[in-house]
């Protein structure tokens, strides 16, 4: 294992009762307390100025993805040219972060984006569900990073999560971080499916234990998908965990996040629970795809003073 | 700079109308005053005058008096229960309608954030209204007895912490139990109830259900001891419950009395400690700290101190203070010169008892009343911070090893408003609720109200309780 556990925390990971016994002993998370403050902070009025760097901040974090049955090289190649310059009548208008696509796809992307910072994002390890055998979890893994991948988003096993089986989990990102290599490995948690704010903590650490490089809400195929409190208490455990470790680790935010508004939101949680160091690409990134054209639209009406159409942003 | 540098997002004052100066809302209309004398009222966060307002005089009070009885032997007192729930209703909905101006309204004169004044004050106002519009009617149902009479005219003093709210808790169930009532808001704060005067007009109430009479302790003082007077409601300092306490002695008068506090929020070792450094702001910087159930001494049990007070430094440099009117303030202007002096004194008190003192860096303005959330450590039962009401933002940590020790220092005050207790273990926040000596305990949360919940205090911190069903009994002859 390549995986260095920090400093302080070797004998959490002896075995799955120690493990447990970290994970249990994180503070508890109040759910009303939680969602009150997401709601107080979701009231904060940004304007003007403000809002002119949250939108372009929020651009440079799309993670634009695509993860459909349906999906062609050529639809991966348009997403890729709107990823490079999301207005082409506007060339101040930052590119995305990343293209998020299926394994087989990758190839395609690559080469779509030759010549650009925009990292290509794989989807790994049996997405979305996660249902496979470990060996083919890796060889999917690798797969995708030998085509070409520089960012893996990998599902944990919500199942063993749910029947207590921790180290089996945190077995399986160590195993899919080394399968990486050198690629940033995210992790999806699949919050909808943890269920308690109380789950969604001990992920986020037993996640960040294991190796990953962002810990990200979810897949986009379950509802709820990422939420603003959810979002929060990752980020709160990305925050201790750099406290604790020194490394810091990346947050997304992954699906049914569509509105311009609700995106500069997340931002605000970003900056008020978490800080300014998770107030960039290599800190928070948005799993989305009509949330781009809103973030669009809504930054030419405040250069311009009005809304262009909806005919006026290209769809991909 | 931060990386994130929020813009002023100010809410319009224009959406106010303040005239340059206001009489006296006696029997229906704003009449000019007999015997009282003017003075200004300024905005706390600028120091500029924003009207001028009458301190009334006993022959002025007497008239309000006077208006508030002919009210009650007239129309109002044969009125049904039915038809006073109705104009109740039409009050909270012109308060719904009208809530922004009054958010606004509350804010420049106040000084509080106007996060605050359209989040928590006026929603709550509305709310006071509706519920006890629903009272009005099925007063024979709340345990009173089958045919519960009112009392008669109610004279009530209210503060300028919670303008607005202080006088919808006072005037809601005292006119949807059959009273009528001359109210007197704070001197540093008479706008939102003359504001209020303008509502009733509107509400079409009649004449003299509602008086509202300013000015400053004297007029309060005047009003009290008026021997026209059934019933007395104060919500303010433990000094001036004692003197009317004393006053009212040996009268027919009923009293509520409604006042300081030095709450404990409790902490224990299995507490959600991110929600319990937001309950500890709500609770001692949710309105500058002007609060009288302000959770002002936080007991931590000492195996979590550390890790709970980095939590909360950390939090506190993320609060924005300055002006009320911006929607990203959290902490706004001091309510008077004489309030920041007070606090000011006891925390340099606070200080040379040897309490360690901390602000986050925070730029206060230049003009107006300011003062910096504060944290004081190491501070120990004896000391006078850790036992007077400072009513600002200053907290005052204590530690704790045992639920009975956190019990006993909790308990160890003159005062018993509120309480608050964070902890995971459901049993251990029905043990302690069933020990702390205050009227509210919250369970993992602060600051939280509620029509539908009665609140008042034990001990030094009043008598009588306010809101619920309970509320109706101080306004009822029972």
């Amino acid at each position: 294992m390549t995986v260095t556990v920090p400093v302080g925390l070797a004998d959490v990971t002896a075995s799955n009762d120690t493990l447990r016994r970290f994970l249990h002993g994180l503070p508890g998370v109040d759910q009303v307390g939680v969602e009150a403050r997401a709601a107080m902070l979701a009231t904060r009025s940004i304007k003007t100025t403000a809002k002119a760097f949250a939108l372009d901040l929020a651009i440079r974090m799309v993670d634009l993805t695509t993860l459909e049955g349906q999906d062609t090289p050529g639809k991966v190649r348009a997403l890729c040219a709107k990823g490079r310059r999301p207005d082409p009548t506007d060339p101040t208008c930052p590119p995305v972060a990343a293209i998020c696509i299926y394994g087989d796809l990758v190839p395609t992307a690559v080469e779509a984006l030759a010549g650009s910072d925009i990292h290509v994002a794989a989807v790994a390890t049996a997405f979305p569900s996660g249902r496979a055998p470990l060996d083919v979890k890796l060889a999917d893994t690798k797969a995708a990073v030998a085509a070409g991948a520089d960012e893996i988003d990998m599902v944990i096993d919500r199942g063993a999560f749910l029947a207590g089986r921790y180290l089996d989990v945190y077995d399986e990102i160590a195993a899919t971080k080394q399968a990486s290599g050198d690629a940033h490995l995210k992790v999806i948690l699949e919050t909808g499916e943890l269920a308690t704010y109380d789950n969604v903590r001990r992920a986020s650490w037993l996640a960040m234990l294991a190796g990953g490089d962002f810990i990200k809400t979810s897949t986009g195929k379950v509802s709820p998908a990422a939420t603003l409190p959810v979002t929060l208490v990752m980020l709160e455990a990305a925050r201790d965990f750099r406290d604790q470790t020194g490394r810091q680790v990346g947050v997304k935010a992954a699906g049914g996040i569509r509105a311009a508004k609700d995106a500069v939101r997340y931002l605000v949680v970003v900056n008020e629970v978490a800080g300014d160091d998770w107030l960039s690409p290599d800190g928070f990134r948005f799993g989305a795809s009509s949330l781009l054209n809103d973030l669009l639209m809504q930054r030419q009406k405040l250069a311009t003073g009005h809304y262009a159409g909806p005919d006026y942003f290209t769809l991909d | 700079m931060p990386t994130f540098d929020y813009a002023p997002a100010p809410e319009s004052p224009s959406i106010v109308d303040i005239q340059p100066s206001y009489g006296l809302f006696i029997g229906g209309e704003m009449v000019e005053p007999v015997d009282g004398t003017r003075f200004k009222t300024v905005n706390p966060a600028t120091e500029e005058v924003l009207s001028e307002v009458v301190a009334a005089g006993p022959e002025d009070v007497d008239r309000a008096v006077a208006a508030a009885r002919a009210a009650y032997d007239g129309a109002w007192s044969r009125l049904s229960g039915r038809d006073r729930g109705k104009y109740l209703y039409r009050l909270a909905r012109i308060v719904q309608e009208r809530s922004r101006e009054l958010a606004v309204l509350e804010s420049i004169d106040n000084g509080k954030p106007i996060r605050e004044s359209r989040d928590v004050d006026v929603p709550l106002v509305a709310a006071h209204f509706f519920y006890y519009a629903g009272w009005a009617d099925k007063l024979a149902y709340a345990g009173f007895g089958a045919d519960p009479r009112p009392l008669g005219v109610a004279a009530q003093v209210i503060p300028w912490n919670f303008p607005l709210l202080m006088l919808a808790w006072k005037i809601a169930p005292a006119l949807a139990c059959g009273n009528t009532v001359v109210l007197k808001p704070a001197e540093t704060t008479p706008l939102t109830a003359l504001a209020f005067a303008d509502i009733c007009r509107q509400a079409d109430l009649p004449p003299g259900v509602v008086n509202i009479v300013t000015g400053a302790g004297e007029t309060g003082r005047t009003l009290v001891e008026h021997r026209g007077v059934d019933k007395v409601a104060f919500t303010g300092s433990t000094e001036v419950g004692r003197q009317i306490a004393r006053s009212v002695a040996g009268t027919r008068k009923k009293v509520t009395l409604e006042l300081g506090g030095k709450a404990a929020n409790v902490v224990f070792d299995d507490a959600p400690l991110d929600q319990a450094v937001e309950g500890i702001v709500n609770g001692i910087f949710f309105n500058q700290g002007h609060v009288c159930c302000a959770g002002s001494r936080l007991l931590v049990q000492e195996s979590v101190a550390d890790e709970l007070l980095a939590g909360l430094k950390r939090r506190l440099t993320t609060l924005r203070l300055g002006d009320p009117l911006d929607k990203n303030t959290d902490i706004g202007a001091i309510n008077s010169a004489e309030q920041l002096d007070k606090i000011r004194m006891l925390s340099e008190i606070g200080e040379t008892e040897g309490a360690e003192r901390w602000s986050p860096p925070c730029e206060l303005p230049e003009r107006g009343f300011w003062f910096p959330p504060t944290v004081f450590t190491g501070v120990s039962q004896s000391h006078r911070i850790a036992r007077e009401e400072i009513f600002g933002p200053v907290l005052s940590v204590l530690t704790f090893r045992t639920p009975t020790e956190a019990v006993e220092k909790a308990n160890n005050t003159p005062y018993g408003l509120s309480a608050g207790v964070w902890t995971e273990k459901g049993s251990r926040i029905l043990w302690m609720a069933q020990r702390l000596r205050a009227g509210v305990v919250w369970a993992n949360t602060f600051n939280r109200f509620d029509p539908t919940s009665p609140f008042g205090g034990y001990k030094e911190s009043g008598y009588g309780r306010e809101g619920g069903r309970h509320g109706l009994e101080a306004y009822l002859d029972v």
